[in-house]
């Protein structure tokens, strides 16, 4: 089995002063997004990763001198692609920030890509997740933006490992592995023609334990789904499937209630928490230091269907 | 094999310098070797001692290796068209932590386009790791003779000005006298080294299928040195110099934000870019380039606060005394210190399947500034299979050369050895818009 864990040895990780320079890298590629691209925007979905993004971005662009609040307005919208399937408490969420910020959000929905007949559904129930591809191009169609900022990680999934943080689509949004341009140094090569743009992975050198050590250091809002709550669910292939209206119980099975919290959040079809009662950041950090599951492990139905389900979503588009 | 050795090995014995309490940037470093020399077991052995790699991903591991020892190879196996061919195509980033230190592995694969992968993963990496493996030496020849891919290596690394070379002598728990090999093979790779001027930050011996001398000590009499991962927790992040002349290319040109109308209709501009070299503070003079024009700083940025002084590696937002024409791609620097140039001899490792040309005209990205350039010579090309500089024309894809490149108009540029960020270019094919070379300037005219 793996090495024993000695929680005093990996105590100091929460010291971690290398957050600073991973804070310097992503508003470095921050402001590289804004000075060579036209039409960026920025992907907020409400999630842990997105909410981290948003924060840098204010740091990136906005101050907050003689006070505690940032000033200014960042120079981009935001953008999120709405599958239907979200979870309310993260849409109301992702509302209420963007309203105090007072930035500009903009949503695709997939409803209208299924209503315009781009997207059928096999079953009104399936994940939506596959489907998110087709409006989010959609709206990079409609937009015309020429960069999107994403909260993408690397040490995420194996087919993420591989990707650059200035990663090049082609005009019908694809990821070609193959054809990867070389990132040298920071001399990010973003040059595109008309009908292709670009995703930016400003915390692609970030793991899931730099993330939480953010957030905690940074008091950064979330919602209150990553928190312990009392949920019911129903085990399921070894993990805990949220029962709601999209979700519902199987014949012969039975639910319960747990004290649980979200990993990732993301369509309610396919996202499941795990059993925990850290009510906070910093509690969460002390847990991730001990977990033995992998993030995407733990929490995500698409991920399992196949050693390369990631891989073959991103080569079409997927974020 | 030879006795050319008897002695014990000294250069482990030096205690190890501690990371200087102010280094808290993670360690990027590259791992080089051929198929089979263990390099996956290696970065695998890495990340699953430091518990990097967690109970789902070995239960697909268990899974895969249906009750035969698990395969540590496998944690770094990347895309479905990678395992559909049994090759890795790309550099793929790993992660992992000890309480001292966040690492950053740029694995890049040996064999299929070693120089574009590993000019990709050099640059920027703080170190790089040269497998070699010790089971493949010929030891009937009398002398030892280093495998070509090992020479490769660490010349690539070399040429790409990786600051510091480490070799990892893996399989060191298949011999019968490991001891006499390893000083045979050690003293090889110092001669090696000698020769081709290559510094070396330490030669181990590890078993990286064993573990041994990966993450625990090897509990030998006649290796006293550190385990690789006590010797990545101790060698030095890069840094740029932060004594002598300021030098920062302008990435960005904002508006204060904020309300600051002072009747005048001044609306302040803040010029924000990441330092070269040395250090800015409030009330400093500068120059900028190229228009020459000096002004002095009035106030500095730092995300989201007010500060008095930045240093190199920093990202800083200058506010000016008074509104000068300065755009992204402009520098700023220290009055009279900015000479440019628009000649200069560089090595370029060429990355693209269509050839340099001579002649042609290519665009270069220096800084934040894209302009024209065009390769005017190619003094020699090394021939990095067979080692040797040949005469050439023409620079295809994995070649490495030294070159004479003109440009549309001069530009602050540095040797690469002195100062990365003003020494270091990308060549973009303006037809394919594909990163075509990475050129390391060696000489400014």
């Amino acid at each position: 089995m793996n090495a024993p864990l000695n929680i005093e040895r990996l105590l100091p990780a929460l010291d971690h002063k290398h957050l600073d320079w991973l804070e310097e890298e992503a508003i470095f590629i921050l402001r590289e997004v804004v000075a060579g691209f036209e039409r960026p925007a920025l992907l907020f979905s409400g999630g842990k990763d997105s909410c981290v993004v948003l924060r840098l971005a204010e740091k990136a662009f906005k101050n907050r001198i003689g006070g505690d609040q940032f000033k200014g307005r960042l120079p981009f919208p935001l953008l999120h692609v709405d599958t239907g399937h979200n979870f309310p408490e993260v849409i109301e969420f992702r509302d209420r920030r963007v309203a105090e910020m007072g930035e500009r959000l903009l949503v695709g929905h997939l409803e209208d890509s299924i209503r315009r007949g781009t997207v059928r559904l096999a079953d009104p129930l399936e994940s939506r997740n596959g489907h998110q591809t087709v409006a989010l191009l959609e709206a990079i169609e409609e937009h015309r933006f020429d960069c999107l900022v994403g909260g993408a990680r690397r040490d995420e999934e194996k087919a993420r490992a591989k990707e650059r943080i200035f990663s090049h689509r082609d005009g019908f949004g694809q990821w070609q592995p193959k054809e990867q341009r070389p990132e040298l140094w920071t001399l990010f090569n973003t040059r595109i023609r008309p009908d292709e743009h670009f995703r930016a992975f400003p915390i692609s050198n970030w793991t899931e334990l730099d993330v939480w050590l953010y957030l905690a250091r940074e008091n950064i809002p979330l919602p209150g789904l990553y928190y312990a709550h009392r949920r019911q669910v129903v085990r399921r292939r070894g993990l805990l499937v949220p029962v709601s209206k999209l979700t519902p119980l199987q014949p012969g099975e039975q639910s319960e209630t747990a004290t649980v919290r979200f990993r990732t959040v993301g369509d309610m079809t396919c996202t499941c928490p795990v059993e925990s009662g850290a009510a906070n950041a910093v509690d969460i950090v002390a847990e991730t230091l001990t977990v033995t599951v992998s993030e995407r492990g733990a929490t995500r139905m698409d991920d399992r269907t196949s050693d390369a389900s990631m891989e073959r979503r991103k080569k079409e588009g997927y974020f | 094999m030879s006795a050319l050795l008897q002695e014990p090995i000294e250069a482990t014995d030096e205690p190890l310098a501690p990371v200087a309490v102010e280094d808290h940037r993670a360690l990027r470093f590259l791992t080089a070797g051929s198929v089979d020399d263990g390099k996956s077991t290696l970065i695998g052995r890495l990340l699953y001692d430091s518990r990097a790699i967690l109970a789902d991903q070995l239960d697909m591991l268990e899974r895969k290796a249906g009750g035969e020892a698990v395969d540590l190879s496998l944690l770094t196996d990347g895309l479905e068209a990678e395992r559909e061919q049994g090759i890795t195509i790309d550099v793929a980033y790993r992660y992992f932590a000890t309480p001292r230190r966040k690492f950053i592995i740029a694995d890049a694969p040996g064999h299929e386009q070693y120089t574009r992968n590993m000019v990709t993963a050099a640059a920027g990496s703080d170190a790089a790791i040269v497998l070699v493996d010790i089971t493949k030496i010929d030891w009937a020849a009398g002398t030892v003779a280093l495998l070509p891919q090992t020479r490769r290596h660490a010349l690539l690394a070399h040429l790409l000005r990786v600051p510091s070379i480490v070799f990892a002598v893996n399989k060191i728990d298949a011999l019968d006298q490991p001891q006499r090999a390893f000083e045979a093979v050690h003293a090889a790779l110092q001669a090696f080294a000698a020769n081709a001027g290559i510094a070396v930050a330490a030669i181990l011996p590890v078993s990286a299928l064993r573990g041994d001398n990966i993450t625990r000590p090897l509990h030998a009499d006649w290796y006293r040195g550190p385990s690789l991962l006590q010797l990545l927790e101790a060698l030095p992040t890069t840094q740029e110099r932060v004594d002598g002349s300021l030098l920062l290319p302008v990435q960005y040109v904002a508006r204060e934000p904020g309300d600051h109308s002072d009747g005048t209709g001044h609306q302040p501009r803040t010029l924000w870019g990441r330092i070269a070299h040395g250090r800015v503070h409030v009330g400093e003079q500068v120059e900028l380039f190229p228009s020459g024009q000096c002004a002095q700083v009035v106030a500095l940025r730092r995300a989201g606060g007010a500060v008095e002084a930045a240093e190199a590696g920093q990202s800083v937002g200058l506010i000016l005394d008074r509104q000068l024409d300065v755009s992204r791609g402009d520098w700023i620097g220290t009055p009279q210190t900015l000479l440019p140039a628009q000649r200069f001899g560089a090595t370029l490792a060429w990355l693209d399947t269509e050839p340099a040309v001579i002649g042609r005209k290519y665009v270069v990205r220096h800084g934040n500034r894209w302009v024209q350039a065009r390769i005017v010579s190619i003094g020699h090309r090394l021939d990095i299979g067979s080692l040797q500089s040949t005469d050439a024309h023409e620079l295809s894809v994995n070649d490495i050369g030294h070159v004479v490149v003109e440009l549309g108009q001069p530009l602050p540029l540095e040797p690469y050895a002195i100062n990365r960020v003003a020494g270091s270019l990308i060549v973009v094919d303006p037809a394919s818009n594909r990163t075509s070379g990475a050129l390391l300037v060696s000489v400014v005219r």
